[in-house]
């Protein structure tokens, strides 16, 4: 806290408009101090010192001097007519006021004491003369070569910087790159407040520029060794604003455009603005995918930005018409765009850089990088992390939605790049070959999604004329199959399904054979029985109506014999029953 | 003789050149320094150029823009405007066999 107040109160900053460096001091050069950009040759030192002015002039509406003490002006104009900086229509406008220092050595004896104040009265003369509050000396060092009184021109060179100072001018200095130290006539020692080191490396042929920020008094700053570019629009340095975790997070779902994928992925698809990761072996289709998700964020309407990194984009389109996905369309209509590059073009860094500038100018929604791996060989394991890092920070912190590819090496681990990268994915597809009977077929997998149920499924990942499709692996008895065994294992299924089918049929009919069989013999029964029992009714009629016919016989005889009581009557019915 | 007066003919055209001797003197006001070399120039040049020569002192507080006309950066600065080939000395001119040599004046009189 108490430091921050100190930043806003005492250490004002000079914005310099050049992109990335204004992040990495956190908003620019110290106000009315000078500044020490130092490098060896060719490390751009006079570049950034110009865009610095240049931009002043411009944007900030700050006049600056440019006293240069090598190049001519006319030499300076041409260099900086090429990179779109106009600089004699800026001199005539008065937005830059330049002066041409040049000391002929062998034109010139000295002899007892002197001083620099010519020098100052010019630089005075040239500030006043346009009200600069900007001013570069490129390269003040020159003076040492001129002259040979070193002790007279440390002297002069000391109370130079104070003179600025007290100008109240935010100036640049520039000097060259020393053996052991950072300038070679030690001019570090009398710029104090900030110095930036540029430095131009050659590694694996590949040239790469970098900037450090050595010192900065009273502010703090990025401390790294950041990559930077020339190029048409000036100095570009890979920005950093976007080192944190504290980006926005969606929950809006993005689809993959495969449907069966989505699916795979809680049936919605990707998050926006995560990162996908999408690995396998050369031929697995990731080109394919790639395609798919750019065909898809089109057909949404959103921006894709497409690096490729080993097809021309006209092959691309060409390839991708094969399988049903018209991609030439979104190019003509502006919302793809294709960057196509050989890896090896330039250094891992300069990539990023390139990136960043792409992302910058076209604004996409989806970012594709197909693919990744030849940049990771490009650099050590370390480098690349924190540079992806960075780049996947960045765009997080735009919601930039980011498809990256990865071409693992046959026989290799498939993760093999989860050491370097994993960490950064938020969503991980592998795709792989699966060799069976003689056949190689795709097979698709999520290996991780960050914050959603995915499918834990293997499935077979399949190109055809229209497009991409995802379908399940076989994987009864107890084994995985694709391809021609998968189809030929599913026809064995459905045979045999048939036969049991019509087996089931069989029996089912026999059974209904047999209880129409049992019914009829039922029914025999039943009627046989109904026989009887009509028969045995009829007896039973019969000897109702003999006991009637003899009861009534009975009745009339003992009708006839008179008076004979019952009981005897009974007894005697017995006894004549008997003997019946 | 003969070859003499070509060669006498050459000096006297150089001579004609060198009959006056342009110095400017460039100063940044009254300082110590620029008062010891104007001094110092004055006594060199009654001594090895008396009569041919011209001195221009140019205080530049006064005229600030005409530093960039001669380069200079140096103070005091002494340029030999005429005869050519231009030539600078700086500093306060003390030792007199260096502003000799730097000025050529030693061949004339030599």
């Amino acid at each position: 806290m108490v430091k921050e107040k100190h930043d806003v109160d005492v250490l004002e900053k000079c914005p310099t408009g050049i992109r990335g460096l204004d992040e990495i001091t956190k908003g620019g050069l110290p106000r009315g101090r000078p500044t020490l950009i130092c490098g060896s040759a060719g490390s751009g030192k006079t570049l950034l010192a110009m865009e610095f002015l240049m931009r002043g002039a411009m944007d900030y509406g700050e006049p600056g001097v440019f006293m240069t003490f090598e190049e001519t002006p006319e030499d300076l104009a041409k260099n900086f007519i090429s990179l779109g900086f106009d600089l004699p229509d800026m001199v005539s406008r008065g937005l830059i006021a330049m002066d041409h220092v040049y000391i002929e050595r062998n034109e010139v004896e000295e002899t007892g004491e002197y001083d620099l104040e010519g020098l100052f009265i010019r630089l005075g003369n040239a500030i006043d003369s346009i009200g600069a509050r900007r001013v570069v000396l490129d390269t003040i060092e020159a003076i040492f070569s001129a002259l040979s009184n070193a002790a007279i021109l440390r002297a002069e060179l000391r109370r130079l910087f104070h003179w600025l100072k007290d100008r109240g001018v935010t100036a640049i200095v520039t000097g060259e790159r020393g053996d052991q130290t950072l300038t070679r006539y030690g001019l570090e020692e009398y710029v104090a407040d900030c110095v930036i080191l540029l430095d131009f490396r050659i590694e694996d042929q590949i040239s790469t520029r970098r900037l450090r920020i050595v010192k900065y008094r009273g502010s703090s700053h990025g401390s790294d060794e950041y990559p930077f570019l020339i190029d048409d629009r000036g100095v570009s340095i890979l920005p950093i604003s976007s080192l944190g975790l504290d980006y926005p997070v969606s929950t809006e779902r993005i689809s993959t455009g495969v449907p069966k994928l989505d699916a795979m992925l809680d049936g919605k698809g990707f998050y926006r603005g995560s990162t996908i990761l999408v690995s396998g072996t050369a031929g697995t289709g990731k080109t394919s995918l790639s395609a798919t998700f750019a065909d898809a964020a089109c057909l949404r309407g959103e921006r894709c930005l497409y690096f490729a990194f080993e097809e021309s984009p006209r092959q691309i389109i060409r390839n991708m018409g094969s399988i049903g996905i018209d991609l030439a369309r979104w190019v003509k209509k502006g919302l793809l765009k294709f960057h196509s590059a050989r890896p090896s073009l330039y250094g891992l860094e300069m990539h990023l850089v390139t990136f960043h500038k792409a992302i910058e100018e076209f604004k996409p929604g989806v970012f594709i990088v197909d693919p990744i791996s030849n940049l990771i060989a490009a650099g050590t394991a370390s480098a690349v992390k924190s540079i992806l890092t960075r780049l996947i920070d960045y765009l997080k912190m735009n919601e930039i939605s980011t498809f990256l590819t990865d071409l693992t090496h046959f026989g290799g681990s498939l993760e093999r790049t989860s050491e370097e990268i994993s960490s950064l994915i938020d969503t991980w597809i592998l795709l792989r070959d699966i060799e069976l009977k003689g056949e190689r077929n795709r097979g698709l997998y999520i290996l991780k999604s960050r914050g959603m149920a995915h499918s834990n499924q293997i499935q077979e990942f399949l190109l055809t004329n229209q497009g991409t499709d995802l379908i399940d692996i076989y994987t009864g008895s107890g084994e995985a199959l694709t391809g021609s065994a998968r189809a030929a294992q599913e026809a064995e299924e459905k045979a045999s399904e048939l036969a049991r089918l019509h087996e089931a049929d069989r029996r089912f009919r026999e059974q209904e054979r047999k209880r129409k069989a049992l019914e009829a013999k039922i029914a025999a029964l039943r009627a046989e029985f109904d026989a009887e029992s009509e028969e045995l009714n009829l007896m039973a009629e019969e000897e109702r109506k003999r006991r009637a016919l003899l009861a009534e016989d009975r009745s009339k005889m003992a009708h006839l014999r008179k008076g004979e009581p019952s009981a005897v009557r009974q007894s005697a019915r017995k006894r004549k029953g008997k003997g019946d | 003789m003969k070859a003499i007066s070509p060669g006498k003919g050459k000096k006297a055209k150089t001579d004609s050149t060198e009959e006056i001797w342009n110095l400017r003197l460039y100063v940044a006001g009254q300082t110590p320094k620029s008062i010891t070399a104007f001094a110092n120039l004055k006594k060199i040049c009654e001594e090895y150029l008396a009569g041919k020569y011209r001195i221009e002192v140019i205080d530049l507080l006064k005229n600030p823009q005409l530093a960039k006309g001669d380069q200079i950066i140096a103070i005091p600065t002494l340029v030999r405007k005429l005869p050519e080939p231009l030539k600078k000395i700086i500093g306060d001119l003390a030792n007199t066999e260096r502003v000799l040599v730097g000025l050529d004046i030693r061949s004339v009189s030599g």
